[in-house]
């Protein structure tokens, strides 16, 4: 199910260094045509359908049709990506709409705790940082053979 | 009209790139869950140390996770590491490194507890037994401070997993700090060092963004580049053949540069061929798991549970009478079926939605459609595509499955990968660990300074997502002591930077000097496009190793045959050529492909029996041989003798039974 863009809703990300398609995708397939301005996927048939291109172009102007092999037309799904929901439209071939939304994180986007201020004791035990912070202890198995 | 002999891609490569050299303490190839781990702990034990992580892609969405995950399939929790080794083992037919497994059950739920920590939402049980989402049941508290969460099996919990990648990504970038990542840099080779035998060294590598050649020495290195698909055709060959179930990004990179470089390898003739939903690839866990889903014949029979599906498994005693049935021994079954004329095979789903709605209310059976939704949503957002375009809701119209082509990973339901050392404890057999200077270093390979982890680590798996991480992080503390107690070595490479740049830029330059030549890019004498190879290759493996093509079989002329085609593919592997950027990467995706590959059929080729029926078999010796085969099989590439050494290696059984 390739990746397409839409002529008419792509800026180019508004000439920034770089844009948005093209930071994410993990398998390098969307590029910039610099004379127009404007994103295409270079390879659909190396398209994982990850939709991480869709959901983080700033204009929606990413979508995605079914793979010509085997999926017959008509159908859709769109995800709507928030800051802590998100929300998919399935748009089925004979026309059902299906609506769903899904938490994604519980934290403010940035807010991850890195520990960086966590600073191991024991280089030579096996724990790790927060374990030994923590007072882990390390099982051992309950019998051998 | 122009002709078409005009070079594709918007990045076009040039001739003679620039280079840049970089010296560093650690360096961490790949950026996926494991690397991810590596760099959220590494400067907890290296505060000081130069540290370096690339990756081929953008961390928030690279490797496997990329989608997102519906679950997260190892978590400790209530159970024992003993049972987790035991399940392990189980699955993949007796033959695991223990030590390695139990190492992990030990760390796995930490990595679990940060991710909740970091804003990754999880279901739990309320107080009365009630599913809540990870939104809802954040009220029940965390995991860590002992909540309840939602189990689909013994090991697995649910997630809302869509940002799972970016979550974790964000929490190890942060701890690495952006100024010690490159992103969009894929590596190409490892380098050893000049003056000390099988020595890490530095590694060597080109930016798929600008034409530059990056030459990185270091002090010691985590290679964590996931597992291999696109080896084996895929069962779609048009447009869809980017819908592999396995992400089609991850090019088997560990093993090739590992390997060449003279790593040992183990058990790299397991392969894994995930039953999925047909074309979608869409997870089958959470059906067979969460809504209690069967599947059926084409007759419309239970055919699991059928007399000639229990002899069968009764053959493969004690792992086919085990009371969860191996992975490939439930694709056994489904083969079995399907090449008695009694496919395709369908997964109930009208049955078990029916059946589940029977005791539930309406707003309880709406919450369980979404749930089967978000499952394919989360993880797999194609097959919730093919179900809107056949028009197929669950709960009125049943949907096909079927076992994949074979991919070659060390951290799902599959165990090929690196030998490595585990961890220095007096329970763990001398055989399984590695010294480097009479100290152990858990998680080194066999050569000095080089460590993996994830779809790396051989004989070890059902790490999946979380114990990948955890094992990522373990390899940093490994690395922390290894550049402590090796302070003073001073990484050498043999050869020049223009020797470098001449391996890194070959495909361009050839491509540059004959692309004229002709009138039509792509059809040259002179040199050959990544894309023919890998069409190359995939015919090769489809029709002779094993592939769908014969239902995964080979055999004894079979494997001589495919043998022969790989080493000209080997060969010419040299007439590559490259236009743009993006074809370099994908030329030098070939190329690890290849090798990752032949390393896989050699294993099979040496190991007369067949261990994973279901998986592969092997004609001329089929059946399990216990008595001879009992034993791990390692390969050793011999980087200046330029020779494969293959052979057994002892499995000592650790856990009781
Ligand atoms: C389809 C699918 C479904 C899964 N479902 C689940 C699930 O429900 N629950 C669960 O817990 N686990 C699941 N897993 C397992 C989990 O995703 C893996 O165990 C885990 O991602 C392995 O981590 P890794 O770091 O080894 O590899 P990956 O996470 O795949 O990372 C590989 C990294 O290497 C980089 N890379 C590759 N080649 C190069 C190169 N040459 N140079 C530089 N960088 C490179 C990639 O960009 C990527 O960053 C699933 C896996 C798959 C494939
Ligand atoms: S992210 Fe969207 S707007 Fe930006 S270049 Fe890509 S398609 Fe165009
Ligand atoms: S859907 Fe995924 S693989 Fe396809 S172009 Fe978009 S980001 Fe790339």
């Amino acid at each position: 199910m390739p990746s397409f863009v839409i002529t008419e809703k792509c800026d180019g990300c508004k000439g920034g260094d770089k844009t948005a398609c093209m930071y994410i995708c993990p398998n390098d397939l969307m590029v910039l045509e610099p004379n127009e301005m404007k994103a295409y996927n270079q390879e659909p048939d190396q398209c994982w359908e990850c939709f991480s291109c869709v959901k983080i172009c700033p204009t929606q102007a990413i979508e995605v049709r079914g793979y010509a092999d085997f999926v017959p037309l008509g159908s859709s799904i769109m995800p709507m990506l928030g800051t802590e929901d998100v929300m998919w439209t399935c748009k089925f071939r004979n026309g059902t709409i299906k609506r769903f939304k899904f938490p994604i994180r519980t934290t403010a986007e940035g807010a991850a705790n890195a520990y960086l201020d966590l600073v191991g004791k024991d280089l030579d035990s096996e724990l790790l940082s927060t374990q030994e912070a923590d007072g882990y202890e390390i099982p051992k198995p309950l019998a051998t053979v | 009209m122009a002709l078409p002999n005009k070079p594709l891609g918007e990045l076009k490569a040039v001739r003679d790139p620039e280079v840049e050299e970089r010296e560093v303490d650690i360096l961490i190839v790949g950026g996926g869950m494991a690397a991810c781990g590596t760099a959220f702990e590494q400067k907890k034990w290296s505060p000081d140390a130069k540290i370096l992580l690339c990756d081929k892609a953008a961390m928030e969405r690279s490797g496997a996770v990329a989608q997102g995950l519906s679950a997260i399939n190892t978590y400790i929790g209530e159970n024992t590491p003993d049972d987790y080794v035991r399940m392990v083992r189980n699955d993949l037919m007796g033959i695991v490194r223990e030590d390695l497994i139990f190492d992990l059950g030990c760390f796995v739920d930490d990595s679990v507890f940060l991710f909740e920590e970091w804003g990754l939402p999880m279901w739990k049980l309320s107080d009365d037994g009630k599913k809540m989402d990870g939104k809802k049941g954040l009220k029940m508290g965390t995991l860590k401070e002992g909540a309840t969460p939602v189990r689909t099996g013994k090991w697995q919990i649910m997630i809302n997993g869509e940002s799972y990648k970016r979550i974790v990504a964000e929490a190890a970038k942060l701890a690495l700090g952006d100024d010690n990542i490159l992103e969009r840099v894929f590596i190409v080779e490892l380098l050893l060092d000049a003056n000390e035998e099988n020595r890490i060294a530095g590694a060597v590598g080109f930016s798929v963004r600008e034409n530059k050649v990056y030459i990185i020495k270091c002090n010691t290195m985590m290679v964590a580049c996931g597992g291999a698909v696109n080896i084996y055709q895929p069962r779609s060959v048009g447009e869809g053949k980017g819908r592999a179930w396995y992400p089609v990004w991850n090019a088997g990179s560990t093993y090739t540069m590992c390997m060449k470089v003279g790593a040992e390898l183990t058990m790299m003739e397991n392969r894994f061929t995930p039953s999925r939903y047909k074309d979608g690839y869409g997870p089958v866990g959470a059906w067979f798991l969460l809504f209690k889903a069967k599947t059926l014949n084409g007759l419309g029979e239970g055919y699991v549970g059928s007399e000639a599906a229990q002899a069968e498994l009764q053959k493969y005693a004690p792992y086919g009478t085990a009371a969860i049935t191996p992975t490939c021994l439930r694709n056994h079954l489904m083969i079995f079926e399907m090449k008695e004329g009694r496919g395709p095979i369908m997964m109930d789903t009208v049955t078990a939605l029916k059946d589940l709605g029977a005791s539930v209310s309406k707003k309880e059976f709406k919450a369980l459609e979404s749930e089967a939704w978000e499952n394919f949503l989360d993880m797999t957002c194609g097959q919730a595509n093919l179900w809107c375009g056949t028009n197929t809701e669950p709960d009125k119209k049943n949907s096909e499955i079927m076992p994949t082509e074979p991919y070659l990973l060390g951290s799902h339901s599959g165990c090929c990968g690196l030998w490595t050392s585990g961890p220095d404890y007096d329970w763990v057999p001398e055989e399984y660990k590695i010294r480097y200077k009479d100290k152990v270093y858990n998680r080194m390979t066999t050569v000095n300074g080089l460590f993996t982890s994830g779809d790396g680590v051989g004989a070890s798996g059902h790490k999946f997502s979380s114990g990948s991480h955890a094992e990522g992080r373990m390899c940093a503390k490994s690395m922390a002591r290894f550049v402590r107690d090796n302070a003073d070595f001073k990484p050498t490479i043999s050869q020049s930077n223009e020797e470098l740049v001449d391996l890194v830029y070959k495909p361009v330059r050839l491509f540059l000097e004959h692309c004229d030549y002709t009138t039509a890019i792509d059809i040259n004498p002179e040199y050959l496009k990544p894309e023919g190879m890998m069409y190359r290759l995939m015919k090769a493996t489809h029709e002779y190793g094993a592939g769908t093509a014969t239902y995964y079989q080979t055999s004894t002329k079979s494997l001589e045959m495919v043998m022969d085609m790989l080493q000209m593919m080997r060969e010419d592997c040299e007439k590559l050529a490259a236009g743009d950027l993006h074809e370099l990467m994908r030329a030098w995706e070939i190329e690890h492909r290849i090798w990752t590959v032949e390393s896989h059929l050699r294993h099979i080729q040496f190991r007369k029996e067949t261990r994973y029926p279901g998986f592969y078999y092997q004609a001329d010796y089929p059946g399990q041989d216990d008595e001879n085969w009992f034993c791990f099989v390692n390969s050793k590439y011999d980087p200046k003798a330029k020779e494969w050494d293959i052979f057994k290696k002892d499995y000592i059984k650790i856990i009781p039974d």
